[in-house]
């Protein structure tokens, strides 16, 4: 299978500051690609390169063949983009919406209808089709923007933050249509995201970035591999790190003022050492390794949601000391 | 051929808009009432100009005022569809940044020319009885003026970042535009200053060709007024074309 995206040295300054520093990046023809990373991390401005809205500094890329530079035209007609801001037009009704983009994206006349109906059908909003977009919830309103990105066939779609501020029941949804969409199509969904969740969820391959460059890059399987095992958090007074080094398998080990996260390999097998080794413990949670902790054992900092999202309390367990 | 229906697509958006939002419609119809019923029938009832009662007297101006300030604000909108993100959708199309301008005037005009043929109907009202060559004459002006105007908003709105600017566009372009065209008052009589400036305002030469058209009174003759809103409309036109080529 070829590359539907390859970029060269991709790069991108913004007065001092590298927004995206050199990147090279090869995107297989069919894949779901995850670009995760902080808020300023360089992804969307990475997107805004491949989709021709914005120059780059340095470097090109090709998306289906075609020169981000030398043919952007050729791109912009094979591509399909969902906007972080959803960018449907509030005044018109929904319908009116993809008839608009069926003819900016030149579909033809003759099965454009029949394709609005596909579309609207994939995202559930037959119903709702002739209701002005402002009477739409948030997650109709991306629904509606996900099935005018798939409604001129592009061969690469790209994906800026599409749940971002949804409820978990609509995120869940939009994962299902992605996920259906790159089922029944061969075609290359490339997603931003800062939720590890959904990359986890949805992405073959996921990059992630920080600083406009790329840390590490490889399957969320992997990723997660490479942390090293499982999460182990103890509530308990601190007791010497050192004991809990000392145990086979233990790879890490942060001690915070009333708890303590370990890394452990077959954790179940050496729960029964951990806990000796802790003294008096007022609770256990053991959990997989998360993209979070491969982020934040990549760059040594947390993702920080842009909503209130995670809650207090689950910030405090995976708040870590930075090394 | 694509294009051609990229173009229309583009101007229905904007035909659609302007159907559903009609306060926009109300409100700007409602300001040039206001000049033509209290201001120019307040002071006509002791005020004629060149014999002609004062109200009659700036029919006309208040005709060409009204789509004056539609055509300019109808550009400066565009700064609004930026802002909450839908003139991105368009932006990112395959079109020609050539098209995009062109269904943008379009809509536009289309506006102007909706309001402008309501003002027009309302003659009767303040007693201008218009033939239909003068109608056609009048529509002719008002829609080469449109054109101009409303190239010049979308030249302004492309390049203006935040609707905070808004206010300077109205304050220093439209109000200015406005006063100096002689809408109001007689060009004859004019102090220098004020002279010079109404005829470098080409506003002046649409309230004149309406005057013209109209009520049978002018400064100019007819063909320098057409001459120079064509040539105004060619160059905010051009203008506009090349500024949205740049746009980001």
């Amino acid at each position: 299978m070829g590359n539907a995206i390859e970029t060269f040295e991709l790069t991108k300054r913004f007065k001092n500051i590298m927004a995206v520093d050199h990147l090279n990046i090869k995107i297989k023809q069919g894949e779901i690609f995850g670009l995760l990373g902080p808020n300023g991390a360089g992804k969307t401005t990475t997107i805004s390169m491949l989709c021709t809205i914005l120059r780059p500094t340095e470097g090109t890329a090709t998306v289906n063949g075609f020169d981000i530079l030398k043919e952007p035209d050729e791109v912009r007609k094979s591509i399909g983009i969902v906007f972080q801001q959803p960018s449907v037009d509030d005044i018109l009704t929904g319908r009116e919406n993809l008839v608009l983009h069926a003819m900016w994206y030149g579909v033809p006349k003759a099965i454009r209808r029949e394709r609005i109906d596909e579309v609207l059908k994939l995202v559930g909003l037959e119903s709702r089709q002739n209701s002005l977009v402002k009477t739409y919830s948030g997650g109709m309103r991306r629904r509606l923007e996900l099935a005018r990105g798939l409604l001129h066939l592009p061969k690469v779609l790209f994906l800026d933050e599409p749940t971002l501020g949804l409820d978990p029941q609509t995120r869940e949804v939009i994962w299902e249509y992605i996920e259906q969409m790159s089922r029944s199509r061969d075609m290359t969904i490339v997603l931003t995201t800062h939720y590890m969740e959904e990359a986890d969820r949805l992405c073959n391959r996921i990059a992630i970035i920080d600083q406009g460059k790329i840390i590490v890059m490889d399957t969320p399987e992997a990723l997660k591999a490479a942390v090293g095992g499982d999460m182990v958090c103890l509530r308990t007074t601190p007791a010497d790190p050192e004991r809990f080094r000392k145990i086979e398998g233990v790879s890490k080990v942060e001690v915070q003022e009333d708890y303590v996260v370990l890394t452990v390999r077959n954790s179940g097998e050496r729960l029964q050492e951990i806990l000796a080794a802790s003294g008096k413990v007022e609770s256990v949670q053991i959990r997989p390794a998360s993209l979070d902790d491969v982020f934040i054992s990549y760059t040594g900092k947390e993702i920080r949601p842009e909503t209130g999202e995670g809650g207090i309390a689950q910030r405090i367990m995976r708040q870590r000391t930075l090394r | 051929m694509r294009q051609a229906e990229a173009v229309y697509a583009l101007w229905f958006r904007e035909f659609k808009v302007f159907t559903r939002e009609r306060s926009r419609i109300v409100t700007s119809i409602f300001t040039p009432l206001l000049w033509i019923f209290v201001f120019g029938g307040g002071l006509g009832s002791t005020v004629n100009i060149e014999g002609i009662n004062y109200q009659v007297y700036i029919y006309p101006g208040i005709v060409a005022m009204s789509v004056l300030f539609s055509s300019v604000f109808y550009g400066v909108y565009i700064i609004w569809d930026r802002k909450i993100d839908i003139l991105k959708e368009v932006l990112v199309a395959p079109l020609s940044r050539y098209s995009v301008f062109v269904g943008k005037v379009l809509g536009g005009c289309t506006d102007s020319m909706i309001q402008a043929i309501v003002m027009l109907l309302i003659s009767f009202a303040v007693g201008v009885y218009l033939s239909p060559l003068s109608f056609l004459l009048a529509i002719l002006i008002l829609f080469l003026l449109s054109l101009s105007l409303v190239s010049t908003g979308l030249i302004i709105g492309s390049l203006m970042e935040s609707p905070e600017g808004f206010n300077m566009v109205v304050s220093f372009l439209v109000f200015p535009l406005f006063f100096f065209s002689g809408a109001l008052y007689p060009l004859n009589n004019l102090p220098m200053w004020l002279s010079a400036i109404t005829y470098m305002d080409p506003v002046t030469y649409g309230v004149d060709g309406l005057r013209t058209a109209t009520i049978g009174v002018s400064q100019f003759p007819l063909h320098i007024d057409l001459a120079v809103l064509a040539v105004f409309a060619a160059v905010m036109f051009t203008m506009g074309t090349k500024t949205f080529e740049r746009m980001k």
